[in-house]
This record gives structure tokens, sequence and C-alpha cells, in this order.
């Protein structure tokens, strides 16, 4: 665990939350009374099956979806609360997202796909440009700025939309599935550039996804069945290869349907 | 089972038929409408003339009516299209489930059907309460009272709507067989993912493609409008040649040039959603050059003929009431050896009823035979010819006494006028005629008349005339002093008076009676007409009342037909561009989702998509309005003929009736295009 400082500096902390679908007679859990902190400058893998709850996790933090009980508070603010505009005010101003299918703007350019995070907030003009070619730099796509999302690589297409998710400095950084629709190769340079992002900007990043190998990269591993979290897992010392070993571990002992999708 | 599917069908995307549901209720209404008019004539105290008169609207109303169900075929048939390229899904999974070709047909077939019998019973309905409306205009358009307001709905006219679009909604039928037959599953299932590859301009060239358009407009204005006096039909039709093709160019050209220019400008391409604004237009814009340019042209029509419809109304009553001051003109014309007599002495040998007349005066008209055009025109021929080559001034002027004028001009209620010895003055009504003549006047020309020496008293022509009219036509008469008498030629003895009678349609007919009379009797002369011509109880008879039945008439048909033309056209472009934006919208949904995901507030969204689809129905409305500026000069000086128009009036009307039709239909795509994209 960081500390900055003495002071734990808690990003995000979910108290006891409860999703349920469906009505009084008949209804799904899909999340059952899960409780855990994420800490400034982590970054943090969320593994489990398709089913198992963790996308309605990820929806629920980021304000996508409303859970049944319990609290959720980013930067100490309770996000269960707030509602309506307020809400897209937040995630525009605290979250930083990155989806699966990159849901990049086909007819804007790179660049402006990246710059509508910041116009949105109704930044300057000179600060839009000077941050956009900051943050492109520090994920090596200067070169792919002028492009249109068709003339791009799956690998380039994601890390524009990474940069389009952390130019706004955003307090945390919600990554779902970032490598299902890449190849292995752009998979690992994805990769690459969140543990950049996170060691060098200290960007606390939490990253859902089923794929192994993907979470490796992270520092923590949160495993979650059925809805609850089933174990927890912490990098440490340990190097990638020794930390995806471990995981697979977990993944056997998990059992079922997950050890299938490594 | 299959109809069970197509009523779920027709209820179920009820609202995203809406604009096609509007359409064709519109279409339909406005149909009937315009063909029921002549069930109302019964109701109205019209005369007989007056009856021919509509009788012949009605035909030409007829006959407007297959151009215009050809253009609401089309447009029935572009709307379908649209419907069924977005549902071009659903049917993919029906033909997965196993459904044939030949089912789905049937399921569109019941679907036209149903559609059909609903548009045309609602359409219907909305016709004949809007006919009741038709009648008031009708009679008001007639200025004619009606006898009694009854409701009456038209049998013809329902089953003549019902025959047109039942032909419509056919075709509808068969296009829609015709295409669903040539779909592959494959391209059917995946539909809803093919996106439409971005074509990205090159900048300069969109940039001087631009400048080309503009400057093709540009020429197309400057020609039109050069020498609007003498415009060759050449030149008009090279100019709106060069008009529509300046226009595709504009539109095809505008967006790339507005995203360069407004992307230098940083401060405002950063603002907001602005950026997204111009990309999204540019983006759509690469389909919608067509439709764009079909629009604005047909704007431009719909803007030029109602203007021109309701301003030749209005200048036609307004110039009626001016120009027929009493009830009656007499004339009587010599054409070989005249003198100056009494009309209504001459009158007398066919037994004329004197009493027929509360009070007259009678006046004559001189000529001579020095006194020409061209002799009036002397000093500034060779200018004239120069402007107006296909220019023809000839013919003998008209002139008439100071004495004769003034009395005249107190009869009629005119302002009368004084002259001295030397001095003539000329007054005319004819547009025309009056600036030709102010350009003599200017140079002084003179009148030698056995050496007496004529000046202008004035520099211009005073307005006024002699004969009633329904348009001023008075291509001038010379005033002069009355010591000139004996050296002209008496040319046309003339009557105005004013009935007796306390109804004067009765004594109207009795002029007419005696103008067949006079007629009948010079026929049984055996004499062929040019002989009797010669004669000198050659008489015309202008009376007040036929004057207005012809001019109103005459009014009524062209505001009628312009109304009908300039509404369909509206209706047409505006449905055109709502579908291509609804369809549009439904396109970039997931663009908006993602401006949602990545937290953007609902109110900059919906001011994005507000000024999207504004600028969609903008820009063709705003350069049709341009183009209208011109179109309505030529049209202007091509009704000229017809009297001064007065062009502020038609133009507001006309504005308001746009507002109205192309608004509703705009907050319509606004609205639907909102719910379409706020669906998850």
């Amino acid at each position: 665990m960081l500390t900055d400082g003495g002071n734990l500096m808690k990003i995000l902390k979910v108290e006891q939350i409860e999703k349920y679908y469906g009505n009084k007679s008949n209804y799904t859990k899909a999340i059952d009374n899960i409780s855990f902190e994420v800490e400034k400058g982590e970054f943090v893998g969320i593994m489990g099956a398709s089913g198992s709850g963790k996308t309605t996790l990820l929806n629920c933090i980021s304000t996508i979806d409303k859970v049944t009980s319990g609290h959720i508070y980013i930067n100490d603010k309770d996000i269960t609360k707030i509602k309506g505009n307020n809400l897209n005010k937040f995630r525009r101003e605290q979250l930083g997202f990155i989806f699966q299918d990159f849901n990049l703007l086909d007819t804007l350019t790179a660049y402006e796909n990246i710059a509508l995070a910041l116009t949105i907030q109704q930044k300057r003009s000179q600060e839009i440009e000077q941050l956009v070619k900051v943050v492109a730099k520090n994920l090596d796509i200067l070169d792919v700025l002028h492009k249109y999302p068709y003339e791009m690589s799956g690998g380039q297409k994601q890390r524009v939309a990474s940069a389009r998710a952390i130019i706004t400095s955003p307090s945390l950084i919600l990554a779902d599935e970032p490598t299902g629709a890449l190849d292995s190769k752009s998979s690992r340079m994805l990769l690459e550039s969140f543990e950049n992002l996170n060691k060098s900007l200290n960007a606390t990043i939490l990253m859902v996804t089923h794929d192994a190998f993907t979470a490796s990269y992270s520092k923590r591993i949160l495993f979650i069945k059925d809805g609850k979290i089933f174990s927890e897992l912490i990098r440490g010392d340990m190097n990638r290869k020794e930390f995806f070993d471990k995981i697979i571990d977990v993944v056997t002992l998990l059992g079922g349907d997950l050890s299938d999708v490594v | 089972m299959l109809f069970k599917l197509s009523l779920k069908n027709v209820r179920k995307s009820f609202k995203d038929y809406a604009i096609y549901f509007m359409t064709l209720i519109l279409g339909v209404a406005i149909f009937y409408v315009f063909n029921s008019i002549d069930s109302q004539q019964a109701y109205l105290s019209i005369s007989k003339d007056q009856r021919a008169i509509l009788q012949l609207m009605i035909d030409m109303l007829s006959g407007v009516s297959i151009f215009i169900s050809i253009i609401l075929g089309f447009l029935i048939i572009y709307a379908n299209r649209f419907l069924i390229k977005r549902r071009k899904k659903e049917f993919g999974i029906y033909m997965t489930l196993g459904m044939g070709k030949g089912k789905i047909s049937r399921i569109l077939l019941f679907e036209t059907i149903l559609i059909g019998i609903l548009s045309l019973f609602v359409g219907l309905t909305v016709g004949v309460f809007l006919s009741q409306g038709m009648s008031v205009l009708v009679a008001q358009l007639f200025e004619v009272d009606m006898t009694s307001f009854t409701f009456n709905i038209s049998n013809a006219a329902i089953i003549k709507t019902i025959i047109y679009f039942g032909i419509m909604y056919l075709l509808v039928m068969f296009f829609n067989t015709f295409n669903i037959s040539k779909q592959k599953l494959i391209d059917l299932i995946s539909a809803g993912k093919k996106n439409e590859k971005l074509k990205i301009k090159n900048p300069l060239f969109t940039t001087i493609v631009f400048l080309i358009s503009i400057a093709m407009l540009g020429y197309a204005y400057y020609n039109v409008t050069r020498n609007i006096q003498i415009l060759e039909a050449k030149t008009l039709y090279t100019c709106i040649g060069l008009g529509i093709v300046g226009t595709y160019l504009f539109f095809w050209s505008l967006s790339g040039f507005l995203l360069k220019v407004v992307s230098l400008r940083k401060k405002l391409y950063l603002k907001d959603l602005n950026m997204f604004v111009l990309r999204q237009i540019n983006s759509k814009i690469n389909t919608a050059v067509m439709s764009m340019s079909v629009i604005c042209i047909m704007l431009f029509l719909t803007i030029c003929i109602s203007s021109a419809a309701f301003s030749l109304n209005n200048s036609l009553k307004k110039n009626i009431k001016e120009l027929t001051p009493v009830d009656i003109n007499i004339i009587q014309s010599y054409y070989e050896t005249g003198e100056r007599t009494s009309v209504l002495e001459s009158l007398k040998q066919f037994k004329v009823d004197e009493t027929i007349l509360k009070n007259y005066i009678e006046i004559t008209t001189y000529a001579s035979e020095n006194i020409t055009m061209e002799y009036m025109f002397r000093e500034i021929m060779a200018e004239l010819l120069e402007k107006y080559p296909s220019i023809r001034l000839a013919g003998n002027e008209s002139m008439i006494l100071l004495s004769d004028y003034n009395k005249l001009a107190e009869y009629y209620g005119h302002e009368t006028i004084a002259l001295n010895d030397n001095q003539y003055l000329i007054v005319a009504n004819y547009e025309q005629m009056i600036e030709y003549r102010n350009l003599a006047l200017e140079k002084n020309t003179t009148i030698e008349i056995e050496e007496h020496i004529l000046y202008p008293k004035y520099k211009e022509i005073k307005n006024g005339f002699v004969s009633m009219a329904a348009n001023p036509t008075n291509i001038g008469l010379i005033v002069i002093p009355d010591y000139l008498e004996p050296y002209l030629k008496p040319k046309i003895n003339f009557l105005a008076g004013n009935y007796s009678c306390e109804d004067k349609t009765i004594c109207d007919a009795k002029i007419k009676e005696l103008n067949e009379d006079i007629w009948n009797q010079v026929n049984s002369d055996s004499l062929n007409e040019t002989e009797s011509f010669n004669k000198e109880y050659y008489f015309t008879f202008n009376t007040k009342i036929e004057i207005y039945e012809a001019g109103t008439g005459l009014g009524a048909m062209v505001t009628f037909i312009g109304l009908y033309l300039g509404i369909i056209f509206l209706i047409s472009s505006a449905a055109i561009l709502a579908l291509k934006e609804l369809s549009e919208s439904s396109d970039s949904k997931e663009r908006y989702e993602v401006l949602r995901k990545i937290g953007t507030n609902e109110k900059m969204i919906h001011k994005a998509l507000f000024r999207q689809i504004a600028v969609f129905f903008l820009l063709p409305l705003c350069l049709a309005l341009v183009h209208s500026v011109f179109g309505i000069m030529v049209a202007r000086n091509i009704l000229e003929t017809l009297g001064k128009q007065d062009l502020i009036l038609p133009i507001i009307m006309t504005s308001i009736f746009i507002i109205v039709i192309y608004g509703g239909y705009f907050l319509i795509t606004y609205f639907s295009s909102k719910r379409i994209i706020s669906e998850r």
C-alpha cells in the first residue's frame, strides 16, 4: 500500500454495496455486499468470469448504474447521493474512461477526440493545445494526432482513448477490458503505457478484465465470483512472470468458467 | 399472422413514422382541398362570367394536380425507401428465422395498405375541415358574399384523392417488393453496423470549388439582373443552369470550407461541442449534397411562386379599385374620318335607354399625322435603341384638350391641371412607357403643331388615365391647350358615366343587352367584320363590374395555383430534409452515447443536436432566400406589365407560411431526433 507523507490517500472507498436486478419475489444479486478501498497511485485489477458482477461493479463506480444499497466514496464524496447534471459534471471532472471498443468518435481526428474531453469542461483553447501535446507524447501517439480513427490500428486507437481519459487529470481512471479488442502485441504496448502512467504521473487506475495476462500488469487484484470478493492478490516485490503464475493459481482455484478464458 | 405482424409494426414504429404520416396526411389534405373547390361554387353568389373563370381555374387546378401527384409520388417513394433502410436489420432477423422474401414483401404490403388507409382517412378528414376555410378564401378572393355557409363535402374530390393516392401507394408497394427481392441476407443483418465510409476532401480543393461556386452564382445573379428589361430566354436559361450547378457545388464545398475556416480560429473551434457539430455536418454533407441542392431549389421556387402569386393578386385588386373610378366607359372610335360628337347621341339609333345613366361626361381624344411616337422620341431614339435593341415605338400619339382632361379628372376625382399656351404634359400609367417617356421629357422634347411650339410643363410623366382597365395600360396621352383643336383630327369620342340603378348589376345587364343588340345589327347589315370596324358606330363598353370580375378571377386563379404549388414544394422539401436528418440522428446515436459516457451534460448535447439540425434546415433556406431576391426581381419584371407590384406584404405572407410549415417540420425533426439519441 502506498502512503503519502504518512497519510493514507483514499481515492475510492466502496462500502457494503449491493445491486439487485428483478423484483421482490424474483431477483438476482449481481453484487452481494462488496467493500474495498483504492489508494492514490494504485493500479488495481478486478478479475472475474462473465456474469460474476465485475462490469456491474464498474458501472456502479462510474455512476452509469445505481447501487441498491451501500455507499461509494470517490475523494470522500458519496457518489450514490449525486443526481442529474451534477452526476455528469462529476463524471467529466473526476473520472476517466477507457472502453473495450475504444468509443472514439469516427468523425473526429485523434487530436480532436482527445481535445473533446477538455472542450466539454470549457477549458481555454491554449491550455487545450498544450495539454494534448503533453499527453500525446506520454502515450507515444504524436504521429497519429492528425489521423482519423479508421486510419489507426487498434492499439493506437486505444492509446488515443487512454489519452482522452487521462488528459483531464481525473482522480480515478476506469478501464473496462481495455485489451479486449487488441492483439497481444498491441495489448502489451498499451499495458506498458498504463504502467508508465501509473508510475510517472501517479495515476490511479481501476481495470476490469478476465484476462490473466492483462491483470498481471496491475499491482493488486480483486477476484470476484457470484457478486462477492473471492480473494485478493498483491504483487509486492514479485516480477510480472511470478505474479502471472500466482494469478493462474487463483484462477484455477476459482475453477469452472474463468480457467478456460486464460 | 403476417397481418398481425404488420399491424404491430405500424403501431410500434408510429413515432418513427411521424414525419412520414405527417407528410402523407398533409399531402392528402391539400390535394383534397384544392380539388374540392368546384363543389363550393354552388354556394357562392357569383356571376356567370365569374363562374366561367372559376371553371377555368378548376380545370387548371386539376391539370396542376397531375403534376403535383407526380411530385408527391416521388416524395412518398423516397420516404418509404428511407424507412425500409432503417428496418433492414428487422428484415434480416425475419429472414434468418426462415421467412421468405415473398412473405417479407407481404408484410410490407399490409403495412403500406394500413398506412395508406389510415393516412387517407385522417388526411381526408383534415382536408374536409380545411376546405371549409377554403370556401371563405374563395369568396374573399372573388370578392363576393357567401350566400350561406354550408358544411360541404365533395364526393368527387374524395374519390379523386383516393384514386390518385391509391396509384401512388401501389407504386410504393411495387417498389418495396422490388427493393426487398434485391437484398442479400448478409447485408440486411450487418446493415446496422455498416458505417458510411468517411471521405475526407482536400481542404485546398474544396476552397477552390467553393470560390468557383460563388463565382458561378454571382455571374448568374449579375447576368439575370443586368439587363432585366430585355432579359432574353437564352440568357435566362443559362443563368438557371449556372444557378443549379452553382448551388450543388456550393453545398458540396461549403462544409469543407467552413471547417477549414473555423478550425483556424481555435477559440471558436475548441469551444463546447463546436468541433463535434462541425465534424458531424461535414461527415453528413457528403450524402446530403444532392438533397440539399434539390431542397434549396424547391424552396427557391416556393418563395418565388408564392410571393409572385400573392403579389399579383394584391396588385390586381389594388389596381382595379384605383383604375375603375366610375361605373362605365363607352368608347366610340373612328378609323377614317371622325368628328367630335356625343357618344350618347350616336347610340340613340340603337334605342338606348338614357335613364340608365345617373350622370355622365363626354370628351374626345385627337390625333395628328405628324405627332407620332417616333417624333416624340426623336431626341433619345438612338440611346433607347442601344439600351433596348428590341424596342419598337411606332404609331400616332393620342392627344386630349386641357378642358376635356380636366372635366374628366374632376369626374374621376383626380387632380386637375393647368397649362400655359406653350406647354404640354403627358399622362400615362404603364410602368415601362413612363420610364421611356421620362427620358424624352428630360431632353425637353418639344411638339410643333402648325408653327405653335409646345414645351413640356414637367420633366416627368403625370400619372393618370382616361379609359378604365384592370391594369395600368395607358402608354401615354398628351394634354395640350384647347386653342390647338382646329389643327387636330378627332379620333375617339368617349363617355364616362355612373349608373342610376340601385342594384348596379341590373344596369350592367342592360348594357350587355345593348352591346349584343349593336353587334347583331352590325352583323345583319351584311358587312364583313373589317368593314364594320370602319363604321362610325363601332362602340366598346367597359364596365366596372366586368373589369372587376375578370380581374379578381385572374387574381384568384393565380393565387390558388401559386399556393397549391408552393405548399406542395414546401412540404416536399421539408419532408425530405426531416427524413434525412432523422436517419442521420439514428446513425449518430452511438456518437452521442460516447459523448454521454465521457461526461458531456445533456444540455450541451441537446444544444449540439439543435445546432446541427438548424444548420441543415437553414443552409438551403438561406441560399434559397438569396436566390429568391434575384428570382423575384426577374418575376417582378415579367409581372410589371400587369402593374406595379407591391412586394412587402406578399413577402411577409410567404415568410409566415414558410415559417409555419418548414418550422413545424424542423421542430418535429428536432424532438424526434432528441428522442432517438436518448434511447438506450
